[in-house]
């Protein structure tokens, strides 16, 4: 029997146990939609595509599972960029479905025509434009292998309108085979053993664990690891919560924001074990002065990024997991009590804090301290981009991989409360809270709409201070105290904002009002909140590395 | 910056070019040469790369070609016994009184005389990319009215160890 193309589509999606799809229709997809209106799997209508695929990224951090994505041609598919972009940078697994116009007419200027294989090259991990209906059902199969396996990312499938009007037979294919696409999964062994030897030798060495570890679920192995060795672990922003930030041995985050100890042990250590992280500029600062005396083990599953900002000087390719699953078989504990001596005094003498008097505006750092004692560090952490996000980052401690949800690589102001939405559906068993600042929740606010009607209980937490507050700490630091644009009180009256959509609105403007507000919106269940927390106006983030310093330049506090 | 010449075995699809270039592109490197073409093998294509660049840059740029999925294999030829070959065709001034000295360094060079005209001669060259050089250099004094080059190709010279 023979099937049209759309269906096609949806007999695939079917097949992968798609559960949830994000997206909205346009012209050239409606035979596509046609499909799904029947389909066994949810569909949430977003508000702008830009939401849909945050909201699909969202969803595949928090469950592991690939997010899929359905938008039309044209502007349809060029609202898509910035989600795509931000998963490939944090290389999240997406699997993004465009209407692309008929056959005929592409290359002729036709109405919603773009390239839309050309524009996504560079930002998606594979692309493919369907020519012959007969390939659909194989490339949507390779899209999804592909977006999910080896170092992840985003797949886009440009579907012309006459391939979902077509008709063929359907077959599934069982299996892929790429030429050119084979992650390799296991280790060497030899180097495996050349990084243990070194390891145990070292007597000052630091673990540097990024996103890699959350993505191949390797936090177990992970915690294994220090169990057996005693080695310290810091974590990047996209890696926190694969080691507890409440053990003893967590340094917490390092890089521009990162902890003192963090960024010192890293800077005096002898080996630094880099597993699933990138060396990112946001990390390392000045490259220069980045870990002068130390060695190097990488282990990433993607062999571009190693020796990519750094020399390493024991590459393992391989997946996390594996790796130190065959470390742990083997590993001795280095001897470094003095070493650990060392950093705990740093801990002691430079805990990250700010300054409360208790009086005058709300301290946003305050808030996220609160936000993590009321839920008992137990929710899923969106966050937007800015000072909003380093707070998160900061102040609540995360002991749980997946549970900080936060767009790294790209700084994508906007991605948190799509993001949060999609967390939320992949996760209904916890809370999701999107910390947010008053300039990045109103680039992509219209979603309130899906999560009041998807009866979705994300909180979003706005430390609204009224200005786009990192670029504002950056001018106030380094440019002289210009505030040019970045001041944004004149705002819009959040609580009014979440009622006229529909869901409930708080507003806090004293300290002690923080606690009961936070308790009551974990209490609403069946829509989301926004609490509007007036907090301090020019608070800054510390400490600070600036952008290309090393870790001597570290701000820690406001010169008086 | 050392000039480096990189093959890179592809999936015979649309957009491959358009992705392996993009990668240099997209760091602002300008290729020098590219040749594309079919191989020994149905659906399997090659390309010759011709470029010049900082020695980190473009082994990252190695890196990230092999991470594309249409890309089978990347090998560097930059500094392994090849056999390199590309074609010029040259046309140049080229007044009755100078034509036998043309013809003579053609026939060193074993060059086709493409086509003459009153004023002109137009010659076909191939051979080792020096080679080319040399004798574009060599006819550059006659005064070149128009030239192009195919860009390179270049394959592995079988040696003890190959299989």
């Amino acid at each position: 029997m023979k099937i049209s193309g759309a269906e096609i589509i949806v007999e695939c999606l079917k097949k992968e146990n798609v559960e949830v799809m994000f997206g909205y229709p346009g012209g050239v997809v409606i035979p596509i939609f046609h499909q799904i209106f029947n389909a066994p799997f949810k569909f949430i209508l977003s508000r702008h595509e830009q939401g849909a695929v945050h909201a699909a990224d969202g969803y595949a951090r928090a469950s592991g599972k690939p997010g899929v994505v359905l938008a039309t041609s044209g502007p349809g598919a060029t609202n898509l960029v910035t989600g795509i972009a931000t998963a490939y940078m944090d290389s999240v697994p997406l699997v993004v479905f465009t209407g692309q116009v008929h056959s005929a007419m592409i290359g002729n200027d036709a109405f919603q025509e773009v390239d839309v294989t050309g524009i996504t090259r560079p930002i998606s991990k594979h692309n493919y434009l369907v020519q012959d209906i007969n390939d659909l059902s194989r490339i949507i199969k390779e899209s999804f292998y592909i977006a999910s396996t080896g170092r992840p990312g985003p797949v886009v499938i440009d579907v012309p309108v006459d391939i979902s009007n077509g008709f063929t037979r359907f077959h599934y294919p069982e299996s892929v085979n790429i030429k050119g696409y084979k992650p390799v999964y296991e280790g060497h062994s030899g180097q495996i053993e050349k990084a243990c030897g070194l390891i145990e030798s070292s007597s000052r060495p630091v673990i540097y664990s990024g996103g890699g570890v959350i993505i191949s679920n390797a936090s177990e192995e992970l915690r294994t690891f220090v169990k057996k060795t005693g080695i310290p672990v810091t974590t990047t922003l996209l890696g926190m919560g694969a080691y507890p930030e409440t053990d003893s041995l967590s340094l917490e985050m390092l890089g521009m924001h990162g902890t003192y100890y963090a960024n010192r042990a890293m800077h005096e250590s002898d080996l630094v074990i880099a597993i699933g992280a990138r060396f990112d500029d946001r990390v390392t600062g000045k490259i220069d002065t980045f870990i002068p005396n130390a060695k190097v083990i990488h282990i990433d599953i993607d062999p571009a990024s190693v020796s990519k900002n750094v020399l390493v000087d024991i590459p393992i390719v391989g997946d996390c997991k594996k790796v130190l699953g065959e470390m742990n078989k083997i590993i001795q504990p280095p001897r470094i009590t003095e070493w650990i001596d060392k950093i705990n005094q740093w801990k002691k003498d430079h805990p990250l804090s700010y300054e409360d008097s208790g009086k005058g505006r709300i301290k946003p750092q305050y808030i996220v301290e609160e936000i993590y004692r009321q839920t008992g560090g137990e929710a899923i952490i969106c966050t937007e981009v800015g000072q909003n996000q380093m707070w998160a980052a900061q102040f609540y401690k995360f002991t749980e991989p997946r549970s900080f949800i936060s767009s790294g690589g790209l700084g994508t102001m906007g991605y948190g409360f799509p993001a949060a939405i999609g967390a939320q559906l992949a996760r209904p068993d916890k809370r999701v809270i999107d910390i947010a600042g008053d300039g990045s929740i109103q680039m992509n606010i219209q979603e309130l709409i899906v999560a009041v009607q998807h009866r979705i209980p994300v909180i979003i937490a706005i430390l609204n201070n009224g200005f786009l507050g990192m670029v504002r700490q950056w001018q106030q630091l380094f440019y002289d105290k210009r505030y040019s644009h970045t001041c944004i009180n004149f705002a819009p009256d959040f609580v009014k904002l979440a009622e006229a959509y529909g869901a409930a609105g708080i507003s806090v403007k004293e300290r002690n009002e923080v606690i009961p507000a936070i308790k009551k919106a974990l209490e609403i269940t069946d829509r989301p909140i926004i609490i509007d927390f007036h907090v301090a106006r020019e608070e800054n983030v510390y400490p600070m590395v600036p952008a290309g310093k090393s870790v001597k330049d570290t701000i820690m506090r406001d010169l008086a | 910056m050392k000039q480096y010449v990189i093959s890179v075995k592809v999936e015979n699809k649309f957009g491959v070019l358009a992705r392996v270039a993009g990668l240099f592109s997209a760091r602002g490197y300008n290729i020098d040469s590219l040749t594309v073409s079919t191989t020994e093998q149905d659906n399997i294509s090659i390309m010759t790369i011709v470029v010049k660049g900082d020695d980190r840059v473009i082994e990252q740029v190695k890196k990230q070609l092999n991470k594309l999925i249409d890309v089978i294999k990347v090998t560097d030829h930059s500094d392994i016994p090849t056999v390199q070959m590309e074609i010029v065709i040259i046309k140049i001034s080229a007044p009755q009184s100078k034509r036998a000295e043309i013809f003579q360094l053609g026939e060193i060079f074993r060059a086709d005389i493409a086509d003459i005209s009153a004023k002109s001669i137009t010659l076909g060259v191939k051979g080792e990319p020096e080679k080319i050089d040399n004798f574009i250099e060599l006819l550059r004094p006659y005064g070149i009215k128009e030239l192009m080059r195919t860009g390179r190709v270049s394959m592995v010279k079988e040696t003890k160890d190959s299989k």
